[in-house]
C-alpha cells in the first residue's frame, strides 16, 4: 500500500495498520470457519450470516481507514483511495480478470488440462455440429431477443407515459422481471404444454384448437422455430427492464422542448423520432448493452424448458454440459472464450461511448 | 383547443392498446397463479381457464338409440339427417344441440346441450405440501409406522434469503466506496482501473466459472455462504460500480468540499453525506442486484452443488421440473412461492426505484 520507508512515517502507525490488517483476516477467517462447521438452527445461522456479511464489510472499510488515519496527512491521502477501491479491484481481479486469463490458457489444453493442444479446441468448436447449433442459437437469442426487448420497452414506455394508468401498467409489464428464469420456465410450460388429443391444458394449444388448428409441441417439434418460443420468454421477462429505464429517461426530456415542438405542429411520431430518441440515445445504448450481455449468457430458460434438447442448445448450456457432465475442461474453456470474443465489440462500443460522455 | 381534443382522442387509443399489452403480459402469470390453487388431478385434466365460467356441452337425458342393423361404416341416418362415423366421434352441432357417440358399440348417441359451467375447485393443499414437504408414511420392520417429511421449500427459502441479502448489500457498499474514490479522489492508476471495470461490464461470467471453482475447491469455499456472496459480488460489481459512479460523480462538488475543509475525513463524508444522498440510487441498483441474486440459477448450481442444506429455491424448482415433471401442483405453488419475495420487494420499493433511475436528479 505504498508504505515506502520515507522519513516521517511513524512506526506506531505502521504497527497499528499491520495489526488491523491481520485482525481483519483472522477475525473474518474464524467467522468463516464457524459458519462452515456450525450446526446451529438454520434460522439462527441465516440471521448471523446476514449480519456478518453486511456488518463485516463495513467494518473492514472502517478499520482500514482508521489505520490510514494514523499516518500524516500526505501519506494518508495516498493510501486512502486504495482502501476505497481496493476491495472492488481485488475481488474483480481475483474472480473475473484472472479467471478470464486462466480460462484462455485452459482453452489451449486438452480435456483434462494436461496436454497442450494449441488451437485444436477452437477448430473442434467450430466444426462440431452441436456447438455450431449452440452458436447459431445464441446469435438468434441476442439479435431477436434484444431487438424485441428494446423495441417493446420503448413502445410501452411511450404508451405508459401518455396513458391514464401509467403506474399500474408499468408494474404489470415489469413484474416478470422479478420472476426467476426457472419460475418463468414453469409459467411458460403452462402456455406451451402439448398433449395429443382434444383437451389441451396448455393455453397456446387451447387457442389453436379453438380456432380449429392442430395442437403443436411448440418447444420441441418445430425446429428451428422452437427457439423463438423460448426467446419469447426472455422478451416477456426483459421488456419490463428496458421499459422502466426508458420511462425514466423519457421523463427527463425537458417539457418545454416537447411543447415547443407541439406548438410548431410536429406530430407525436415525429416528436418521438426527432426529439425523444436522440435525447435518450445513451440510455438506449446502455439498455441494449445490458440486455445483450444478459442474453448472451442465457442458460436457465433453455435448461428448464428443453434441457438443450431439440436443437435449442445455447453456448451456456453446452458449456455447462462440457464442463460438468463430460468433464472436458478444454472444450468448456474454449466455449467461454468464444462467448467472450463475441462480446468484444460490445465492450468496444461501450468504452467509446463512455469516453464520449466525458467520463474521463 | 383542437390540439388538446386530438390528444384526448389519442389517449383513449393509448389506453386501449396499453391495456391489451398489459393483459397479454399478465396471462401467463395468472395461469400459474390459478393453477397453483388447483388440485393435482384438475391441473392435468383441464386448462386453468376452466375455473372461470365457460360454456360447455353437457349430456342431457336425451339419448338416441340406433337400430342394430345400421352400418356404422356408411352414412348414418339420425332424425332424418345423415352423418359419418367420424363426425359423430367428434360431435356435430345441430340446432343448438350436439350429437355425439355416447356408446358406439351400443349404438347410443347422446344429445348434448350447452350450458354455463364453473369449476371453482380450489385448494391450498399444494402450498402446504411444498412448504413443509410431503408427508410419507413409512413402516418400520417392527410394524410401527413413522411419518417422514420430504424436503420442503422452507429451508431453500431461508437459504436464498441468506445468500441474497448480503450478496446485495456487499457489492453495493463496495461499489459505492470505489465509485466515490473514482469520482472524487485522485490517485495513480485510477483511469486504468476504472476503464477495466467498465470493460468488465460485458464479460460473460462463464469465462470465470471454471478457474473460480478451482480456487474455491482449493480454499474450501465451495458450498459456503461466503463463497457464493463473493461470487455474486464480483459478478455484479462492474455494473453496480458503473451505476454508482454515474450517480456519485454528479453530486455537487461544493457539498462535500466544505465538509472536507471542516476537517471531515473521506470516510465520514462517505458515510454521512454520500450514502444518505445516494439512497435512491442505492435502492434501485440494490433491487436489481437482489433480483439477480434471488433469481440466479447458474452461479448457485456451480458454486453450491448438491448440498441440500445450502440449496437455493431456483435449484429446487429446477429439480422439480426435471425429476417430477408431472407433479404440476407442486411445481406451480413452488414457483409462486419463489416469486413472492422479489415481487414484494419490487412493489414496496417501486418509488425509490424510479427516482433512483432518474440518476443525478439531486438538486445542487
Amino acid at each position: 500500500m505504498g508504505t515506502q520507508a520515507k522519513p516521517g512515517i511513524p512506526l506506531r502507525a505502521v504497527l497499528i495498520s499491520l495489526g488491523i490488517l491481520l485482525a481483519n483476516i483472522v477475525v473474518n477467517g474464524l467467522i468463516f470457519l464457524f459458519f462452515r462447521d456450525s450446526t446451529l438452527n438454520p434460522l439462527l445461522t441465516a440471521v448471523l450470516a446476514v449480519l456478518w456479511g453486511v456488518v463485516g464489510v463495513y467494518l473492514i472499510y472502517y478499520t482500514l481507514t482508521f489505520a490510514a488515519e494514523q499516518y500524516p496527512d500526505k501519506i494518508r491521502g495516498r493510501i486512502l483511495p486504495f482502501i476505497f477501491v481496493g476491495p472492488a479491484v481485488l475481488l474483480l481481479g481475483w474472480l473475473l480478470v484472472l479467471p478470464a486469463l486462466r480460462t484462455l490458457y485452459l482453452s489451449f489444453f486438452d480435456a483434462s488440462s494436461d496436454k497442450f493442444v494449441g488451437l485444436a479446441n477452437y477448430a473442434a468448436v467450430f466444426s462440431d455440429r452441436l456447438l455450431g447449433t449452440a452458436l447459431r442459437n445464441n446469435l438468434l437469442w441476442v439479435f431477436v431477443g434484444t431487438l424485441a426487448c428494446v423495441a417493446f420497452g420503448l413502445l410501452i414506455a411511450i404508451l405508459a407515459d401518455r396513458s391514464s394508468y401509467e403506474k399500474t401498467a408499468k408494474s404489470i409489464i415489469f413484474m416478470p422481471m422479478a420472476i426467476s428464469f426457472v419460475a418463468a420456465g414453469v409459467i411458460w410450460k403452462f402456455v406451451y404444454y402439448y398433449q395429443p388429443g382434444d383437451e389441451q391444458i396448455g393455453l397456446l394449444n387451447a387457442i389453436v384448437t379453438y380456432f380449429g388448428g392442430q395442437p403443436q409441441a411448440w418447444t420441441s417439434m418445430i425446429q428451428p422455430w422452437n427457439n423463438f418460443f423460448l426467446i419469447l420468454i426472455l422478451i416477456w421477462m426483459q421488456t419490463g427492464f428496458a421499459m422502466v429505464i426508458f420511462s425514466a429517461a423519457i421523463k427527463g426530456v425537458p417539457d418545454d422542448i416537447l411543447e415547443a415542438a407541439r406548438v410548431d405542429g410536429s406530430g407525436e411520431i415525429r416528436i418521438f423520432f426527432r426529439i425523444i430518441i436522440p435525447f435518450i440515445s445513451t440510455t438506449i445504448l446502455t439498455v441494449t448493452t445490458t440486455i445483450i450481455v444478459f442474453t448472451l449468457k442465457i442458460f436457465d430458460v433453455v435448461m428448464v424448458m428443453t434441457g438443450g434438447q431439440y436443437d435449442t442448445e445455447v453456448v451456456a448450456t453446452q458449456f455447462y454440459r462440457q464442463f460438468f457432465m463430460y468433464r472436458n475442461f478444454g472444450y468448456g474453456s474454449t466455449l467461454a472464450i468464444v462467448l467472450l470474443i463475441a462480446v468484444l465489440p460490445v465492450i468496444f462500443v461501450n468504452l467509446r461511448q463512455f469516453r464520449k460522455q466525458g467520463g474521463f | 383547443m383542437v390540439g388538446s381534443k386530438k390528444r384526448k382522442g389519442n389517449k383513449a387509443v393509448v389506453n386501449i392498446v396499453l391495456g391489451i399489452i398489459c393483459f397479454i403480459w399478465l396471462i401467463p402469470t395468472l395461469g400459474l397463479f390459478i393453477s397453483s390453487f388447483r388440485p393435482a388431478a384438475d391441473i392435468l385434466q383441464t386448462g386453468w381457464w376452466k375455473v372461470f365460467p365457460h360454456q360447455e356441452w353437457k349430456a342431457s337425458n336425451d339419448v338416441i338409440r340406433l337400430s342394430k342393423d345400421v352400418d356404422l361404416r356408411g352414412p348414418i341416418e339420425v332424425n332424418g339427417k345423415t352423418y359419418t362415423d367420424a363426425q359423430l366421434k367428434a360431435g356435430v352441432v345441430e340446432g343448438g344441440k350436439r350429437l355425439m357417440w355416447e356408446n358406439r358399440r351400443a349404438r347410443m348417441i347422446s344429445v348434448q346441450t350447452e350450458g354455463w359451467v364453473t369449476k371453482p375447485n380450489l385448494t391450498t393443499e399444494n402450498y402446504k405440501n411444498v412448504l413443509s414437504g410431503k408427508e410419507y408414511k413409512l413402516k418400520k420392520a417392527d410394524g410401527s409406522e413413522t411419518v417422514q417429511k420430504g424436503s420442503g421449500l422452507s429451508q431453500a427459502f431461508l437459504n436464498t434469503l441468506t445468500i441474497a441479502v448480503p450478496a446485495t448489500i456487499i457489492p453495493v457498499l463496495i461499489a459505492s466506496f470505489a465509485a466515490y474514490a473514482f469520482a472524487w479522489l485522485r490517485f495513480p492508476g485510477r483511469k486504468t482501473m476504472f476503464v477495466t471495470i467498465i470493460a468488465m461490464l460485458v464479460i460473460p461470467l462463464q469465462v470465470a466459472l471454471i478457474p473460480v471453482l478451482k480456487d474455491y475447491t482449493a480454499l474450501g469455499l465451495n458450498g459456503s455462504y461466503l463463497g457464493i456472496w463473493l461470487a455474486h459480488t464480483a459478478f455484479g460489481l462492474p455494473l453496480v460500480t458503473y451505476f454508482m459512479y454515474n450517480f456519485i460523480s454528479q453530486l455537487p462538488k461544493d457539498l462535500f468540499e466544505s465538509a472536507f475543509i471542516d476537517g471531515a475525513s473521506h470516510f465520514t463524508i462517505f458515510s454521512r453525506l454520500i450514502l444518505p444522498l445516494s439512497v435512491p440510487a442505492l435502492a434501485s441498483i440494490g433491487i436489481f442486484q437482489f433480483l439477480w441474486v434471488w433469481n440466479d440459477y447458474l452461479v448457485s448450481l456451480i458454486f453450491i452443488g448438491n448440498q441440500p442444506n445450502v440449496q437455493v429455491m431456483s435449484m429446487k424448482i429446477a429439480d422439480l421440473v426435471g425429476s417430477r415433471g408431472n407433479d404440476w401442483h407442486l411445481l406451480t405453488s413452488a414457483a409462486f412461492i419463489s416469486m413472492l419475495m422479489p415481487l414484494a420487494i419490487f412493489f414496496l420499493l417501486q418509488k425509490y426505484f424510479v427516482r433512483g433511475l432518474m440518476g443525478g436528479s439531486v438538486k445542487g
